[in-house]
């Protein structure tokens, strides 16, 4: 019965057994954008929980066959909106791959900033969000508070709060600007305090743990079967971490510890990112600290866009630049799929090149997606308050998922 | 100079085809209905209520426009609601796919009257950067948009000053775009 | 290649690098024939026939030097105009599908991707839920963007599209369906006189 979607949205049937099946979303103040969940329930317990998605499918990844690798880096930003710089970092990282190439030590330094930036960023809408979820309405104001920090470093980099599309095959955008290190310092310096400031509020907080301990397990072996990630995975005692395993961008020369939980609930879940953003805030004093200087970019003109000063001297430079620019580079045929550690987990990028200005295929392995797919598993036996709590601690975001 | 054109007097209609009331600006200051609807149109400009409809990154912004740097509740908006018939404005924050569309017009058709639709971002605008198979090109296609807000996504800022416009518009106000069509008029 | 360092022995003529450990134990186990092995910019692409699917993903998950715990991912490719094996510009290869799993080892760290060839009209190939149940959705996926069918699936719908919807939007013969912008030489012109610049900006009527 709970296949057929025999309820449409905004109406609740009652079946021959007593169940109720009642539709929750795809509009919900408290699905994480436009998730459907079609539930099966027996009083206020769900019996099945099934996720309805394609609210927000995009096509992106049509789009992306259409476009040169130039257009699409535009586009990676707009999957998992809340780590735009993850993902474009993965774009990069497939296409570097494919070209065979690395960007400078700069740029590579810098990538690792920014990432963990966007981390802390992602977590921060997090909390933010799944607090506003259980009532603790003050959390969410603080952490957008903090988060407008984060986002007046992305503007004073690239010019844009979100969509920032400022990590690109070969490198960065553009260069940092002189003040980038001062004001990360700045974030150094006040984030520990307001962490722990969140913290007091909500992890010792007997009605935060008794609404989120013991709420939603998932055991390591289900975990892995049903292919999470990240700190969902993590949650559950599973040690894998992308950064750690498969290290990119330099993540190996930087010392950080991968939280862990134990129990696989909500309450774990929410310590591990928690654990995370101080991890990250470590990753970034020891980056900041070798920051070098250098070229932001690969020398190599036919993938990346030659200096402003080198257009005003050089011819080649400037046909490079148009043909860039109008054409888009041509990318070696082959196949390649990297992977990087998103905020939600195994974000990587499949992609196929035929020797083209514009990718065969590129597919998005989207963390989202297979957390999400887990939630008609964990979701069995929960009340319906504490569904709520569920889908906040997976951190779905929605763009992901249906891409 | 000048193109003629053919003046087309629009009736706004209900559901049913019916006429709706006609409650604007032209009828004559002084009469006595006409400052208790202004009356009205100020109230209800200065207190809109969101609807929570965020779809997808423009999502975000919004709430970063309602968060304490931008406070949106200084402007009226000072509590979403979830449920459409509660809410008197739908800000369509987002990218509408095909799959959605049909609950954005539903939720439109829940709202009670008098309602207002803005169309943050590119993507409700007009399809935004998605000019594919996927995406609705612009939820006007689907219920009638009173500000579009452009941007992708839209600085919190561009938002206040979409939702201001707005105020002005249900106040009946016009503003003039330049100093020559001011002296027109 | 590795060079030899400066205090070794004078070269011999290179032996070919030992396999990499999880080829050497699919040919141990299935042979050269039924399991076909390349490395494609340093990554692992296994090729296996849909018949002996079910056995070697079974295999790739319980064997105890590869448990490859974790199906990163489902999807597939559609060679309609593009033949990787090269071939005329714009020609495809045949057999048409290529369904692709991303594999990855949590425990051994090591990864792995598989395919598998399908004709157009013969797209179908045992579902892997019953082996990683985080296959269900990515099955999903691939079914409703390329129309490749999974035996055995418990509920092969569609996922990202509306349920209603015709063809496959990820297949090469699938138009991109943009909406035609203003201004683009098709759309009819207008035709009307224009106006003086300092004439421009005032609001008609």
């Amino acid at each position: 019965m709970a296949d057929t979607v025999a309820a449409r949205p905004g109406t609740t049937l009652v079946e021959e057994d007593g169940k109720l099946l009642l539709n929750m979303g795809p509009q919900h103040p408290a699905t994480h954008g436009v998730l459907r969940l079609v539930l099966e329930l027996d009083g206020e317990i769900v019996v099945s929980c099934r996720p309805v998605i394609g609210y927000v499918h995009t096509g992106i990844e049509k789009t992306y066959e259409n476009k040169t690798y130039h257009q699409d880096v535009t586009m990676t930003d707009r999957m998992d909106y809340l780590c735009p710089l993850s993902n474009n970092l993965a774009f990069a990282l497939c296409v570097e791959k494919l070209f065979g190439i690395e960007a400078p030590p700069r740029a590579q330094v810098a990538r690792v900033i920014l990432a963990e930036l966007t981390r802390l960023n992602s977590h921060l809408v997090w909390l933010g969000t799944q607090a506003l979820d259980l009532g603790a309405i003050s959390v969410f104001l603080y952490c957008f508070r903090e988060r407008e920090m984060l986002l007046d470093i992305f503007e004073l980099c690239s010019g844009q709060r979100m969509m920032t599309s400022y990590i690109r095959p070969g490198g960065l955008y553009y260069d940092l600007p002189d003040d980038f290190a001062e004001k990360v310092e700045e974030i150094l310096r006040v984030f520990p305090p307001r962490i722990d400031e969140y913290e007091d509020l909500l992890t010792n907080n007997e009605l935060w743990r008794d609404r989120t301990i013991g709420i939603g397990k998932i055991g390591p072996a289900d975990a892995i079967a049903w292919g999470l990630s990240g700190p969902s995975l993590r949650a559950s005692g599973v040690n894998w971490d992308v950064r750690k395993s498969e290290p990119y961008s330099g993540y190996e020369k930087y010392e950080f510890d991968v939280p862990l939980g134990t129990n696989g609930d909500v309450y774990d879940r929410y310590m591990c990112r928690m654990r995370e953003m101080r991890q990250s805030l470590r990753i970034i004093r020891q980056a900041l600290d070798v920051l070098p200087g250098g070229d932001f970019v690969v020398h190599d003109h036919k993938i990346a866009f030659p200096s402003r000063t080198e257009l005003a001297t050089s011819m080649e430079a400037l046909i490079h630049h148009f043909k860039i620019a109008t054409e888009g580079y041509r990318v070696p045929a082959g196949e390649a799929f990297v992977p990087v550690e998103s905020p939600r987990g195994e974000m990587g990028f499949y992609i196929v090149s035929d020797g083209s200005g514009k990718p065969y295929k590129a597919h998005v392995r989207a963390p989202s997606f297979y957390n999400l797919a887990a939630i008609s598993k964990m979701a069995e036996g929960l009340y319906v308050a504490d569904l709520v709590a569920l889908i906040g601690s997976l951190d779905p975001v929605l763009g992901d998922v249906d891409r | 100079m000048g193109v003629k054109r053919e003046e087309v007097a629009l009736r706004p209609v209900d559901a049913r085809g019916e006429a709706l009331p006609h409650v604007g600006p032209e009828a004559k200051s002084g009469a006595p209905g006409v400052v208790l609807t202004k009356l009205a149109d100020w109230g209800r400009s200065q207190s809109l209520w969101p609807m929570t409809f965020g779809l997808a990154c423009c999502a975000i912004e919004m709430m970063a426009t309602s968060a304490s740097r931008f406070d949106l509740a200084r402007f009226g908006a000072e509590v979403y609601r979830a449920s459409p018939r509660q809410a008197d404005l739908m800000i369509v924050s987002g990218r509408v796919s095909q799959k959605m569309a049909p609950v954005v017009r539903q939720l439109y058709d829940q709202m009670p009257e008098p309602k207002w639709v803005i169309a943050m971002g590119d993507c409700a605008s007009c399809g935004g950067i998605f000019n594919n198979y996927a995406i609705v090109q612009g939820v006007d296609k689907i219920v009638p948009v009173d500000v579009y807000v452009p941007g992708c996504p839209p600085r919190p800022e561009a938002l206040i000053h979409g939702i201001i416009k707005l105020q002005e518009k249900i106040q009946g106000q016009r503003r003039p775009t330049s100093a020559a069509s001011a002296e027109a008029s | 290649m590795t060079q030899p360092g400066p205090g070794a022995p004078p070269a011999e003529p290179e032996a070919p690098p030992p396999p990499h450990p999880i080829v050497a134990r699919l040919r141990e186990r299935f042979g050269e024939e039924a399991i076909e092995i390349e490395e494609i910019n340093g990554q692992l692409v296994a090729r296996v026939g849909r018949e002996r699917l079910i056995e070697v993903a079974t295999f790739l998950r319980d064997d105890s030097a590869l448990r490859f715990d974790h199906l990163a991912d489902v999807t597939a490719v559609d060679y309609l105009i593009y033949n990787p094996a090269g071939g005329p510009p714009g020609e495809g290869r045949l057999p048409r599908f290529d369904v692709v799993y991303h594999l990855y080892s949590i425990a051994l760290n090591h990864r792995l991707r598989l395919k598998v060839a399908l004709d157009e009209d013969d797209a179908n190939v045992p579902s892997l839920t019953g082996i990683w149940p985080s296959a269900n959705w990515g099955e999903r996926e691939t079914y409703d963007m390329y129309g490749v069918t999974f035996a055995g699936h418990p509920n092969l719908t569609r996922i990202l599209t509306p349920d209603d919807w015709q063809g496959h939007p990820l297949r090469k013969d699938y138009p991109l369906i943009e909406e035609e912008i203003e201004f683009t030489e098709t759309l009819p012109r207008l035709n009307l006189p224009l106006r003086p610049v300092h004439e421009r900006s005032k609001v008609d009527g």
